[in-house]
């Protein structure tokens, strides 16, 4: 699932810092070595880290990370040392701030992560930004968007497995409807998407499947140009198939001239201790090229060894 | 009428009760028994808490044994209807119980002298001779008012989440037709502190496999409240005490922009700090020179109305809910309202409500409540509010 590798024999926290510190002093940095050492620790040992280097040296790791380098680099060494909720916290605040329609970044925080850890985000949001994070969605999006995405990064959906068959095939039957008659925003698909648990989500989707034939996603390409029905695929690619959803975001990133470096960083950085294992197998599948190659062959220096790094190469 | 050969003179039919039945025989008596009640002079210094209305009958000086019986009577029926109150005297009834024991016409008497709650049935032999049976309306009101002070211990000793929890659920699987239950919803989502809501949102979880927000929309979703409603329980808000005033002028505008339109007010109230809508309300009152809530009742939205108060004065709200309870003609919800008030805030801002209730209704919150309430139900209460 996660690609990112730990050495097995971790050297302990205090050497970790000193090297760090190390990599900062003199003329230049040694980016090597902080990709070496931050690249390869998961969440915890990171945490540790900052707190020790903090109290050893007086000044926060982060803070001497951005003294210290820049660009794509500086983005995905930062994303990667914060704590997963805060990092979620940073890229909700931006997604919502920058919000414009079609803008995946809410939709993936608020779908693509469990509950517990939803709740965590928001926790963290308070902490840092001295707002709650609906408050700053509701106050950037706009239209029928709001209607949906206020509701869905505020949800605490049930975790349990248990499922309403017949909830599923009634509620199925009322998002075809509403499908059908073009109601795209309308109330109950609203509802229906930002409250229910993922397994009654799973089921109702099945249903649909099942009772119509196609995917639910299928009936919503009606128009490729609008990004309401984008938004309202990505919710349900969230819940079904994160690994082709998050797939697609890396390939439109990478294909082409020029690169996306944030969304690469974005989904490099969040996936790495998840599921990005199954993502580069999804990738491989589809692209018939490993997602090393690719993200070696779009970009360049340490920001693309740090994502090497993080994709799990030695 | 009912024919009560040997106790003409002693039972409590005194002529006042005999109006015609409008509305269903108990509620008549119950209403008959507060007028006689309320018109009469206070009784003489009574034991605490239990003033005894005078009676009217002429023949009272004539047979002073049947006026101590009927005495004894109005005391059982007050005692057991909590009458003008909630809960019941158990002390009354105890004591009724010792005296009249072995004295079976004491207590046939008394049912024949509570014409409301029970009423003659023929027994199978013909309909010679008769019981006085009782009335179904009558045996549930007895088992509410016996089992308030139940009630009240079970929610005390319940964790506030699992208590949030089970009255969210009430109100939207029981209550749903009442529009009470929105109130509830309501009350919970805006007076709690957001660890609080979390909790009581985990315990939704752990209780019923459904999320509270779920069953919010799934219930409410042909209401016009539901998207008010999902937003104020899903709610996270910041516990900080900043507040922008520019934000709060902006808001404050944004919503007299619009007073029809509750979808500016509702985003607002879902979304914003408990200090930064005060600063809005605050505002908004400044401009228009009316507070929030009184343009709200012109435009109808009750759901909205209330969620204004809870969220800018939550002690005073609590207050007039108490207030409610004790109120004639209260209607069960209001009345059950007491000891959910009662039990979820007495550690909470009890203080600011006492403080409220005075500046309010001009009495204090402990007197208000012992005049009101008996028995066990009355003491309970009064404990949990304190001094």
């Amino acid at each position: 699932m996660a690609t990112l590798t730990v050495p097995s024999s971790v050297p302990a926290i205090t050497d970790d810092c000193e090297q760090l510190r190390k990599a900062f002093q003199g003329w230049g940095t040694n980016e090597a070595l902080i990709i070496s050492i931050l690249g390869h620790r998961d969440a915890a040992q990171r945490r540790a880290i900052r707190r020790a280097y903090a109290e050893t040296y007086g000044e926060e790791l982060l803070r001497s990370i951005t003294d210290e380098i820049s660009g794509d680099f500086e983005r995905a060494v930062i994303l990667w040392t914060l704590d997963p909720a805060e990092r979620d916290a940073v890229l909700a605040n931006e997604g919502a701030k920058k919000w414009h329609p079609g803008s995946p970044v809410l939709v993936e925080i608020a779908c693509a992560r469990g509950s517990g850890q939803l709740f965590a985000v928001r926790q963290a949001y308070h902490e840092r930004f001295k707002r709650s994070l609906e408050e700053d969605v509701a106050a950037h999006v706009t239209g029928a968007f709001r209607k949906l995405l206020v509701p869905l990064v505020s949800s605490y959906r049930y975790e349990g497995p248990e499922v309403n068959t017949r909830l599923a095939h009634s509620e199925a039957k009322i998002l075809h409807e509403k499908i059908e008659h073009k109601a795209y925003g309308d109330d109950e698909i609203i509802r229906i998407l930002t409250t229910r648990s993922k397994a009654q989500l799973l089921a109702t989707f099945n249903h649909y499947n099942d009772a119509f034939g196609h995917p639910i996603t299928k009936d919503l390409k009606a128009d490729p140009k609008d990004e309401f029905l984008k938004t309202l695929r990505a919710v349900i690619r969230c819940f079904t198939c994160p690994d082709r959803y998050f797939e697609k975001v890396i390939r439109l990133a990478i294909a082409g001239t020029g690169t996306d470096e944030n969304s690469l960083t974005r989904i490099i950085t969040t996936r790495a201790e998840v599921d990005l294992k199954l993502i580069k197998e999804a990738y491989q599948k589809r692209n018939s090229v490993p997602l090393e190659r690719a993200v070696a062959g779009d970009t360049s220096g340490d920001y693309e060894s740090m994502l090497l790094a993080l994709l799990g190469k030695e | 009428m009912p024919g009560c050969p040997e106790c003409v003179s002693a039972c409590v039919c005194s002529d006042q009760i005999w109006l015609v039945y409008k509305g269903h025989p108990m509620q008549q008596f119950l209403a008959a028994q507060a007028a006689s009640s309320n018109s009469s002079s206070p009784a003489p210094p009574p034991p605490p808490l239990r003033s005894r209305p005078t009676r009217r009958e002429p023949q009272q000086s004539v047979n002073k044994e049947a006026a101590a019986m009927a005495d004894e009577q109005q005391e059982l029926t007050r005692a057991f209807s909590g009458l003008g109150g909630l809960g019941v005297e158990e002390t009354a009834l105890v004591s009724a119980l010792g005296r009249w024991r072995k004295q079976p016409e004491k207590r046939a008497s008394f049912r024949r002298g509570f014409p409301g709650f029970f009423s003659p049935a023929p027994t199978a032999s013909g309909g010679a001779i008769t019981i006085e049976r009782c009335e179904d309306e009558y045996v549930r009101h007895l088992k509410t008012e016996f089992s308030r002070f139940k009630n009240l211990m079970v929610l005390w000793a319940m964790h506030p989440w699992e208590r949030d929890a089970r009255w969210a659920h009430r109100a939207l699987h029981k209550h749903k037709k009442h529009q009470g239950s929105g109130c509830i919803l309501v009350e919970l989502a805006c007076t709690r502190s957001a660890e609080e809501l979390l909790g009581a949102r985990r315990a939704y979880h752990a209780l019923y496999s459904r999320s509270l927000e779920e069953d919010v929309a799934y219930r409410l979703k042909e209401t016009e409240h539901a998207g008010l409603l999902v937003g104020l329980v899903a709610a996270y808000r910041y516990e900080g005490a900043r507040v922008s005033e520019d934000l709060a002028t902006e808001e404050a505008n944004a919503i007299s922009a619009k007073p029809g339109n509750n979808e500016v007010l509702a985003r607002v109230l879902a979304t914003r700090s408990k200090p930064q809508l005060r600063a809005t309300f605050r505002i908004y009152r400044e401009i228009h020179g009316k507070p929030l809530e009184e343009d709200l009742i012109a435009v109808g939205g009750i759901c909205l109305q209330e969620a204004v108060r809870c969220l800018d004065a939550p002690a005073k709200y609590f207050g007039e809910v108490i207030a409610g309870a004790f109120k004639e003609g209260a209607d069960k919800q209001a009345k059950a309202a007491l000891t959910r008030v009662v039990v979820s805030r007495s550690e909470a801002d009890m203080e600011e409500i006492k403080e409220a209730y005075v500046k309010q209704h001009g009495a204090k919150l402990v007197d208000a409540v012992a005049k009101n309430t008996h028995g066990h139900y009355r003491d309970a209460l009064l404990a949990m509010i304190g001094k």
